[in-house]
């Protein structure tokens, strides 16, 4: 044995001691056994799931693409704004803006969806594969807690990304034309919600099925709720209340694309209200109702993840 | 009695209709290294898996340093490497051990010091900020055994830990487990080398098809299975007769000038020299013939059990 090993398990030695009194006291109550409490390990997995994307350029990747789509949304509203005639009435012109503000915004809740998926859809499945969450979970720490923990590193995350590509769209749309969006900050709430369920559902998948079924399930999720929210929109202008209660079914299933066209109606400007059924605009507005249903969900696929990863074998 | 670690009793995990464990029932004394052998697929990393409460059990009992497996508190007082053992490997060494340091609610005051004196016992001082994912296998190995005995447990187990050292880390880990039983913790060793086990261990117990077949101290078994071969010349039918009178001796086997004898133990060879020599016969040489925990894993599972 040499003396560094018996070193390294002295209690409290020498040199800890003269170093900081904290630390000796530190020292002292660390012989009691304990874990480091819920709120503890959910800081360190979040900092830790949030450090991963960063160390593995996910995070730095995203914002690449992100301001290569900022980019170039910005230098074709520059040359829009450039090629209107003069002549044009100011309140055409503040629609036409209004109108590719919006469909750059839809375009971004697309990546942040697409985001939400598949940063996560291997952060469980993938651990329990190939054996990581072996250390982990033999430690004095709450499941759930790792769970929520990764899912708070996810959401600080993907709030950012929105932050970054929605909001820079927006603050872009205002810089070149003095155009702000009205509910601005309701439709990145919004926006962040619909990233947020997508996320929950990932991880609740991915602590039963494999990274790739994981991110298949929420994006076959995602699809149907489009589909879903097409159907129903047609059904509303064609009054076809069988279509509208298809697309009514499939929002309950997966209420992601309600939110969007939740937020869409915020911000729309009339011109696209009235030109009928786009991706980027709602001539059906899902109710608040279904904003609480949707925030529900979120909250309870959170809660169902960390259920299912609290009594899976590992 | 010392106290008891470990105390399983029944336990039996079905995967379906596929027993991964039958009846696994054993007791592991406090402070003792004890090696948990069976050949591959016989159950040991899902017994491990269980007595860490990862794995519900599909029925039986297990008790952790007295409180039930998986229980939270027990858990800050135990440390593991896992076999296929992985880690964040974008974090650097340090990072890691400090992140496990902290899962186990080690204060960041402590972990300053700590961690650092870990790495340097490992062999990894030099390379504590570099990132996991540069490492070799050992090394990889090395961090995993720090991470293990960061919050200086009472029970440590180690699940294959010497897969991939090289000879000095192989020693390292004997040497660590050596240092952690002398500090009063129990080591529950799991390894296909049964040579490490045997240079480590107290007692081990061999498991097959999820059941423990047998349980000895260490070296215990000598007092069974104690062997000698004789180089001999001129061994008489008479002397050989004259030989099976003294208790506990058995010829094995005689072949040209070699003789294989059973005896009841060392302290009997010099009764056996001198009744063949007073019988005429000229020895050579007396080899006791010790039975390795290999030779005794082999006779209990068979030539090759695994498959």
């Amino acid at each position: 044995m040499n003396d560094s090993a018996i070193d390294m398990r002295v209690a409290a030695d020498a040199t800890e001691q003269q170093a900081t009194q904290s630390a000796s006291n530190a020292q002292a109550t660390a012989s009691i056994p304990r874990g480091p409490g819920a709120v503890r390990t959910v800081i360190l997995m979040a900092r830790v799931t949030f450090h991963e994307a960063a160390r593995r350029r996910i995070l730095w990747i995203a914002a690449l693409a992100g301001a290569a789509f900022l980019g170039l949304f910005w230098a074709g509203l520059h040359a829009m704004i450039r090629s209107m005639p003069p002549n044009v009435p100011p309140v055409n012109r503040q629609e036409g803006i209004g109108m590719m503000v919006m469909m750059v915004l839809y375009a971004g809740s697309m990546m942040t969806s697409l985001m939400a998926a598949l940063t996560s859809c291997d952060t469980l499945s993938g651990e329990i594969a190939s054996g990581t969450i072996h250390a982990i979970a033999t430690k004095p720490v709450l499941r759930g807690c790792l769970v929520l923990g990764k899912w708070v590193g996810f959401v600080w995350m993907l709030a950012l990304y929105v932050l970054f590509v929605e909001g820079g769209t927006i603050a872009i749309g205002w810089f070149e034309s003095r155009h702000l969006p009205p509910h601005s900050v309701a439709v990145l709430g919004l926006i962040l919600l619909q990233a947020i369920l997508l996320l929950g559902v990932t991880m609740a998948a991915s602590t039963q099925f494999s990274a790739l079924t994981s991110g298949a399930l929420t994006l076959g999720l995602y699809g149907l709720a489009f589909v879903g929210g097409w159907i129903e929109q047609f059904g509303a202008l064609r009054h076809v209340k069988t279509c509208v209660d298809l697309g009514i079914v499939a929002s309950l299933v997966m209420p992601s694309d309600a939110l969007w066209r939740r937020a869409a109606f915020k911000i729309q400007p009339p011109i696209l209200g009235a030109a009928g059924v786009s991706p980027f605009s709602s001539t059906m507005v899902p109710s608040v109702a279904m904003v609480t249903y949707a925030a529900i969900y979120a909250l309870a696929a959170l809660i169902f993840a960390q259920i299912l990863f609290q009594r899976r074998d590992l | 009695m010392a106290a008891l670690t470990i105390d399983a009793a029944g336990l039996r995990k079905y995967y379906g209709n596929r027993a991964a464990v039958r009846d696994l029932t054993l007791q592991v004394l406090a402070g003792e290294a004890f090696g948990f052998l069976g050949p591959n697929g016989a159950g040991k990393s899902t017994s491990i898996k269980m007595l860490l409460g990862l794995v519900k059990p599909t029925s039986g009992r297990a008790l952790l340093l007295g409180q039930p497996v998986g229980d939270r508190a027990v858990r800050a007082r135990i440390g593991f490497l896992p076999e296929h053992f992985r880690f964040y490997d974008w974090l650097s060494a340090s990072e890691l051990v400090s992140f496990h340091g902290r899962l186990c609610g080690l204060a960041d005051d402590i972990l300053r010091y700590r961690v650092p004196r870990l790495l340097e016992r490992v062999g990894l001082s030099s390379q504590q900020s570099k990132p996991i994912r540069s490492f070799s296998k050992g090394m990889m190995q090395r961090v995993g055994l720090a991470q293990a005995i960061v919050n200086d447990p009472e029970v440590l187990f180690l699940d294959e830990p010497t897969s991939g050292l090289d000879p000095a880390g192989r020693k390292l880990v004997r040497e660590v487990i050596r240092e952690e039983r002398d500090r009063g913790a129990t080591v529950f060793l799991n390894s296909h080398l049964l040579g490490e086990v045997e240079q480590s261990c107290d007692r081990v117990a061999f498991i097959r098809h999820g059941e423990v077949v047998g349980m000895y101290e260490m070296g215990a078994w000598q007092t069974d299975y104690t062997e000698v071969e004789l180089d001999v010349g001129g061994a008489s039918s008479s002397a050989l007769a004259r030989l099976a009178t003294i208790e506990g001796i058995a010829v094995l086997a005689q072949e040209a000038r070699r003789l294989r004898l059973r005896v009841p133990d060392e302290d009997s060879l010099p009764d056996i020299v001198r009744c063949l020599v007073e019988s005429g016969t000229r020895i050579y040489s007396v080899v006791p013939q010790r039975v390795s925990l290999e030779d005794l894993f082999l006779r209990t599972m068979g030539p090759d059990p695994g498959l």
